[in-house]
């Protein structure tokens, strides 16, 4: 008699962006014995992780594998590239990625550098997980977002998930790929709840962005929650018939141009959006990429709705005044249709 | 005769080994000058002569797939770990016959294989990267070792501190290797550190600190052996600084301004080569013309590995954007 086939779990669950990291580390710390993690405060307090993004992975993988260490954020990741040299596949957190401004160097000449200087004899299997982002009141140390720094090396992936699905299906993909990978969560993310693949096997692959809404006036192009605000602004503008395609490139780098590029082709606008300071940041990268491929569909000058060029400030009135929000996009499209 | 071998906890072959290494390590660097100066290398080289009982002490007490990280004068830690005399001139002369296909040139050959991790280009990048081997030896349980070679220079960077801290904290199969060759570029180790003796800041991480003589390949196979034993017994790190001085310039084209022949030569007069040579002849352990014959052996060694790399071809611009992600 033929074994009848496994059936295939399709199904979803509702969780928040921070249960589906929890599901995807289990999964992958299940699947692989050579993951662990590594970070301040991930074992113990609260159950594991400021955010609860390691809740109860100590119970279940013991102390050797999730690993609370010291405050030292240098030593963390650059133990993090000697681990992956040597055979296992750590999983590294620094607790706000304003931190990695002490974690810089490893991160950046050593992990991103080695495999090319030694001639491709070295794989470098690891992920270091940070969370960035303003709205909570945690100001100028604990609230910037700086995606942009480490998309300008190459030799890392950068990842910015926006959905719970995303951030399962992203980070399972970062635990497995052979690069350095810095991934990048939105600590106001961590409480939005949506629909999750409980398949083991459900992983989304690195430089595919994800059209979240198709429209064919205007493509709004944005990262973390600036993805949720253009979807709001997309559904308000429905009703003065304004039709708004927004994607969500999930990583910027690899950047998906193409499917960029095709929405330019047919709304003929683009708005970019970010919380990250608009000077330097990925959606200039952006709107570049655009320009030199589809130049002559553009209709109107390309937009950003960024954050402020100004530390993030303390107070509300003054940190809402820094960021960009649903009606900052909704004025953009407008400047431009 | 071999009696003053075994003393020294080492074979006859061993001894000799040791003796070839080093000797290896002095003939490479002297190479690597000319060919700069000849033209044909470009950027800069930092030459390992007169340290080259560390490297060599070190790593004869280590296994091959024991691993260690080294630093911009790295030559001599490849060159004892096992590394490929041919692939490290090639590369130093960037050629596709180089360890990385001329990528990296002499800042960045590793060796993995032979538990090379790669010197490095910052001062003191290796040391976390020391740590995590440490740590991915211990989670593995593998028992392997993991060497962190660093100069006196590198004292003073933070990572040093974050390093020993969580390799004491965690008990990893690190051991922390200070070269105190008396300089950093210009900058005299007494200038820049605050203790007289850097073995003591071992005192702050609970761990073993010891001085050994850099001149002396065996007291430094001594001190090390010790250091590998308790790691592999799950005791955790050492920290071993030794002393020593370099020969040469910081890198090739130092004016060297700021110290006298009066202070070199009392250095050169305790070169551990020799004082190898001596011990294995005076305890008849070799013979002065089993010591020239190693010396000559490694010279054409050298020979062959220049005529090899000048001759080789470039790399091919189509490589360019290769080995930027695995």
């Amino acid at each position: 008699m033929a074994l009848a086939a496994a059936p295939a779990t399709t199904g979803t669950k509702v969780m928040t962006y921070a249960e589906a990291l929890n599901e995807a580390l289990r999964e992958e710390m299940r699947r692989d014995p050579t993951v662990f993690v590594m970070g301040e405060d991930v074992a113990i307090w609260g159950g594991g992780g400021v955010f609860g993004v390691t809740k109860g992975l100590v119970e279940e993988f013991g102390p050797d594998r999730i690993r609370d260490t010291p405050i030292s954020e240098l030593v963390i990741a650059a133990a993090a590239v000697g681990a992956a040299a040597t055979g296992t596949r750590p999983v590294a957190e620094i607790m706000y990625v304003d931190f990695m401004a002490l974690a810089m160097e490893p991160i950046v000449n050593q992990a991103a550098k080695m495999r090319y200087m030694f001639g491709g004899k070295i794989t470098l299997p690891m992920v270091i997980r940070a969370q960035e982002g303003a709205g909570r009141g945690n100001a100028a140390q604990h609230s910037q977002s700086l995606e942009a720094w480490f998309a300008h090396i190459p030799g890392l992936k950068v990842v910015v998930p926006s959905t719970p699905a995303d951030a399962k299906g992203l980070l399972k993909t970062a635990i497995r790929d052979n690069n350095p990978v810095i991934f990048l969560e939105h600590k106001v993310l961590y409480f939005t709840k949506g629909e999750v693949p409980t398949d083991e096997n459900f992983t989304i692959p690195f430089g595919v962005a994800d059209v979240k809404r198709e429209g064919t006036d205007v493509t709004v192009v944005g990262i973390h929650t600036q993805v949720l605000e253009a979807l709001k602004a997309a559904e308000e503008l429905e009703k003065e018939g304004i039709s708004v395609e927004v994607i969500d490139p999930r990583t910027v780098s690899p950047l998906d141009v193409d499917t960029i590029v095709t929405s330019v082709k047919k709304t003929g606008r683009l708005v970019v959006s970010h919380q990250a300071v608009e000077q330097g940041g990925v959606g200039g990268e952006i709107i570049a990429r655009v320009v030199e491929a589809a130049f002559d569909y553009l209709d109107a000058p390309p937009q950003r709705v960024c954050g402020k060029n100004v530390p993030l400030p303390y107070a509300e009135a003054l940190e809402r005044e820094a960021l960009p929000y649903k009606d900052d996009i909704i004025a953009a499209i407008r400047r431009i249709i | 005769m071999a009696i003053a071998a075994e003393m020294a906890g080492l074979t006859r072959e061993r001894m000799m080994d040791m003796f070839r290494s080093m000797a290896q390590i002095r003939a490479f660097e002297y190479r690597a000058y000319e060919l700069y100066r000849e033209g044909v290398m470009r950027g800069t080289t930092h030459a390992y002569v007169g340290e080259e009982a560390i490297a060599v002490g070190v790593c004869s007490a280590l296994n091959q797939d024991d691993t260690i990280t080294s630093t911009h004068r790295g030559h001599g830690h490849c060159i004892a770990k096992g590394g490929d005399v041919s692939m490290m001139m090639a590369e130093l002369l960037g050629k596709e016959t180089g360890y990385s296909h001329g990528k990296g040139g002499s800042m960045h050959i590793a060796d993995i294989d032979k538990g090379i991790l790669g010197a490095n280009g910052i001062v003191g990048g290796g040391m976390g990267i020391a740590t995590g081997a440490g740590l991915s030896a211990k989670l593995l349980g593998n028992g392997k070792v993991s060497v962190c070679f660093f100069g006196d220079g590198a004292l003073n960077q933070g990572i040093l501190h974050e390093s020993m801290n969580l390799a004491a904290i965690w008990k990893l199969p690190v051991i922390f290797i200070c070269e105190n060759n008396q300089f950093a570029m210009s900058a005299r180790v007494q200038q820049m550190t605050a203790v007289e003796d850097p073995s003591i800041r071992a005192v702050a991480y609970g761990i073993p600190g010891s001085n050994v003589d850099g001149m002396d390949v065996l007291a430094v196979f001594r001190a090390a052996t010790e250091a590998v034993e308790r790691a592999r017994a799950g005791q955790g790190p050492s920290f071993i600084v030794a002393t020593t001085y370099r020969f040469l310039g910081h890198h090739v084209g130092d004016p060297l301004n700021y110290r006298t022949k009066e202070e070199v030569d009392p250095w050169r007069e305790k070169d551990a080569i020799e004082k190898l040579r001596h011990y294995m002849v005076d305890n008849h352990v070799a013979t002065e013309e089993e010591a020239a014959a190693i010396e000559a052996e490694v010279q054409a060694n050298v020979d062959q590995a220049s005529t090899a790399a000048k001759a080789a071809p470039d790399p091919d611009k189509s490589i360019l954007m290769d080995h930027i992600y695995a």
